[in-house]
């Protein structure tokens, strides 16, 4: 009877099933190996050309801060900070309409759900475009576009923070006989205020990197910078613009978990 | 010499077969930070089929030395030899064949949660194929017929297939020993294996590291700190204090003067 | 109210701090305001353009269906593959960066590499890389390759020192070799979350390989931006919609892929 014990990790339907999963995923990536346009010199070459590129930033031009980079700078930072400002503004009220137990309106769900999906499956960069071409090229546009990409995240968050407070208090507040505002600001905002500042914080963070690419389509900040540098081929300037743009990043960053940190 | 040696000598020696299967500890010592030894001066030889239980206060180094006979704790001086071999000086693949001579249970059984019950047992012949093998999960086939042996002994046949979060503590332990004995090993150590069981589990636990010992014919080194359990199942009670070894011998030889020794204190016995 | 002759404590505490953060921040939106040069006439005439805009985009065109999709393919290639490899590089980077297995000469430079491949835009590594590999696909994978390790990577890292010990020192103890302990002590415990950040990874390829392409990078991008330029605001929203269907579809299968590892 010992012969007949054989061991196998898995059950044949789990096997089945991921195997399937791995078929797929091979089909599919060898059907891009194959049709993708790569023309393999130019990937041989890639080491060399960054290489050269490398040399060309070398040495960075930190003489153009004053002039041509730390206004910009500071513009991005704006730009972000306003952009997750006005957010939060129409994020709660559409995470609270997103979330199921404190709106009970399906049509308002379903509608919520609709605004959440579209501001985040269209990309930041996208959007720019878009309000580039309705508010003309400047901060305008890119405050507007930082707004809009992220009322989807922090919206999404926020309702979801909203679904899993618990219900105890929130009958309570009911059962008391309270309106459904006092009942929101009593009963739901204390549990998820914490995850609110959290995910907006976040957000800033996000917004900080966003902001810093979107001026390349013309929506401001030091993205436009960038891109002038560019296409005057001035190596040393992007390289500064990058330098600056990796050390805000990071202070953000920095910034963010410490807070979090005093939040939590 | 110490008071220690002198009562150890004083006893009889413990009724162990001889084997060829043996731990030889000479003068192990081991600091954490300078100066300041946890393990002053060991010795200690087991050999055969024999059970011997580690007795001392919480603290003394009982895990300290189980750890450093397996070198996951590195001795800071002192011999180990395991069936002859001194472990101490071994690194790389070499320490990994001596280590898997060596079988160890812990206190919080240490297996993997995720993995099923016999993935863990087989995890004891990880020293012994190659990493590719073990991704594969190809195991010879003598293996797993000996790792469902196993699970037959310890009563859990049919949770071949169960993941070991879904186990029970006295379950898992089990599952423990499995592992432990699935390496085959020469000698076996198991650091509190019952501490965080009930005493009937434990008991059974016990049991069950005696029958592995008399079926492997190997010794085993049991840390323990329940010390009537430790004298029932135990061929021989090494107890320790403040990094000595100050009783050796069998659990009928251990008196409350001992106990007094090794514990410090006295009210504790009443 | 009350007519008690006793003073007694408030009974609420007034957060002073928060009441001075939210004049604080009220003060600092009006000032970064007026520095941006955001006024409601611009919002309005803005909104004017809009409606115009909008009006330009419907009905959406779909005439030039086989460039779309051409180049909605591209876009998944690009995807798909910077996710392969962008996950297989990310495992062993991971790996390194993890403190409580790795030594500290190995994990301090993997965590500068993963830094500085989060800290930047994914569409600054594509304007670099289009100057050093040309325009096309190519420049877009390389992108989301390094875009995937700056995410993925340090999710896995992080994963890595959740994990508890205690199976990887028994596996130590059995005589193991590394790359079995790996395999039997750490992967178990960390496979689920890993498979969710790399299907969480391909969905968020997806959606930038879209957009890499308006700097050159291979991809639906380019033909958008191309679009905007030509003012052709049918086709636009054509491509909108193509977008947000793919990723729809996307999110959806990755649920589903989810599922099956569970
Ligand atoms: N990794 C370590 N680093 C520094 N000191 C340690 C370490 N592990 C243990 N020690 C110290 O060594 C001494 C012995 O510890 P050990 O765990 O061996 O005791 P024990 O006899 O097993 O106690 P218990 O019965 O509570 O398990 C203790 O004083 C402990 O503080
Ligand atoms: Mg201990």
């Amino acid at each position: 009877m010992s012969a007949e014990r054989i061991w196998q990790r898995f059950t044949p339907a789990e096997r089945m099933a991921r195997f399937v999963v791995f078929l797929v995923a091979g089909i599919l990536l060898a059907w891009s190996f194959r049709t993708v346009e790569i023309i393999p010199e130019f990937l041989m070459d890639a080491p060399e050309q960054v290489a050269d590129l490398f040399k060309r930033m070398w040495p960075v031009d930190y003489a153009y801060y004053e002039r041509g980079v730390h206004a910009v700078l500071i513009e991005t930072l704006h730009i972000a900070t306003v952009g997750t400002i006005m957010t939060l503004g129409i994020a709660i009220p559409v995470g609270i309409m997103a979330a199921s137990n404190v709106c009970r309106v399906p049509a308002l769900n379903w509608l919520a759900t609709f605004i959440l999906v579209s501001s985040r499956s269209v990309n930041t960069l996208v959007w720019a475009l878009l309000f580039v071409a309705v508010f003309g090229p400047g901060t305008l546009a890119g405050t507007v576009t930082i707004a809009v990409r992220s009322i989807g995240f922090v919206g999404k968050l926020f309702g979801e923070a909203l679904e899993e407070s618990a219900p105890g208090p929130i009958e309570a507040l009911r059962a008391a006989g309270a309106p459904w505002i006092s009942v929101f600001l009593k009963g739901y905002w204390p549990q998820v205020s914490p995850a609110f500042w959290g995910i907006a914080l976040f957000r800033w963070d996000i917004n900080v990197r966003e902001s810093s690419v979107i001026g390349l389509v013309g929506a401001g900040g030091i993205g436009m910078a960038l891109d002038e540098a560019l296409n005057l081929f001035h190596w040393d300037r992007v390289a500064l613009i990058l330098v600056c743009i990796f050390a805000v990043v990071v202070i953000a960053e920095v910034f963010v978990t410490h807070i979090r940190k005093r939040i939590i | 010499m110490h008071k220690a040696t002198e009562s150890a000598s004083n006893s009889r020696r413990p009724a162990c077969s001889a084997g060829d299967k043996s731990l030889v500890v000479e003068n192990l010592r081991k600091e954490y930070t300078r100066g300041k030894p946890v393990l002053k001066n060991i010795n200690l030889t087991v050999a055969g089929q024999c059970t011997t239980a580690i007795i001392g206060p919480s603290g003394t180094g009982k895990s300290t030395l189980l750890r450093c006979i397996n070198r996951l704790i590195e001795p800071t001086s002192g011999r180990i030899l395991v069936s002859g071999q001194d472990i101490c000086t071994l690194r790389g693949a070499d320490l990994r064949a001596a280590r898997r001579r060596i079988g160890m249970v812990f206190q919080e059984y240490n297996l993997v949660e995720r993995l099923s019950v016999m993935e863990n047992v087989l995890c004891g012949r990880l020293g012994y194929i190659s990493p590719w093998r073990a991704w594969l999960r190809k195991f010879p086939q003598q293996d797993i017929e000996r790792a469902y042996d196993l699970l037959d002994m310890v009563g859990l046949t049919e949770f071949a297939r169960a993941r070991a979060d879904e186990l029970s503590g006295g379950q898992r332990q089990r599952v423990g020993i499995a592992r432990a004995v699935m390496q085959q090993p020469h000698i076996l150590l198991a650091d509190e294996p019952t501490s965080s069981l009930d005493p009937k589990t434990s008991v059974e636990i016990m049991e069950l590291l005696r029958e592995v010992a008399s079926v492997n014919d190997i010794p085993v080194l049991v840390n323990i700190h329940d010390v009537t359990l430790g004298r029932r199942f135990a061929d021989r009670v090494v107890g320790m204090s403040k990094g000595d070894v100050v009783f050796d011998g069998v659990p009928g030889d251990l008196t409350d003067e001992h106990l007094k020794l090794i514990y410090g204190g006295e009210d504790w016995l009443a | 109210m009350s007519t008690a002759t006793v003073a007694r404590p408030a009974p609420f505490a007034v957060n002073w701090w928060a009441r001075f953060g939210y004049l604080l921040a009220v003060l600092y939106c009006l000032y970064a305001l007026s520095i941006l040069d955001i006024s409601w006439d611009r919002l309005l005439a803005g909104l004017d353009n809009g409606a115009r805009f909008l009006g330009a985009m419907f009905p959406p065109e779909f005439k030039r269906w086989k460039l779309l999709i051409d180049n909605l393919l591209e876009s998944l290639q690009i995807a798909l593959i910077s996710s392969l490899f962008g996950v297989l590089i990310s495992l062993p980077v991971g790996l390194c960066a993890s403190r409580n297995l790795m030594p500290d000469w190995l994990t301090w430079p993997a965590r500068a590499f993963i830094a500085v491949c989060r800290s930047f835009h994914p569409v600054i590594f594509a304007i670099l890389f289009v100057k050093a590999v040309g325009f096309g696909p190519l420049a877009g994978i390389l992108t989301l390759i390094f875009a995937s390790i700056g995410f993925v990577a340090k999710l896995f890292a992080e994963a890595i020192e959740e994990i508890s010990l205690k199976p990887v020192e028994a596996a130590r103890a059995a005589g193991a070799p590394f790359l079995s302990v790996l395999s039997f002590a750490v992967l178990p415990q960390v496979l689920n979350r890993f498979i969710g950040f790399s299907t969480y990874q391909v969905d968020s390829n997806l959606r930038n390989s879209t957009m890499i392409g308006i700097v050159g990078a291979g991809g639906i991008g380019g033909t958008l931006a191309a679009a905007f330029q030509r003012f052709d605001y049918s086709f636009v929203c054509a491509i909108l919609l193509a977008i947000i269907a793919l990723i729809m579809v996307s999110e959806y299968v990755a649920v589903r892929v989810k599922g099956v590892f569970q």
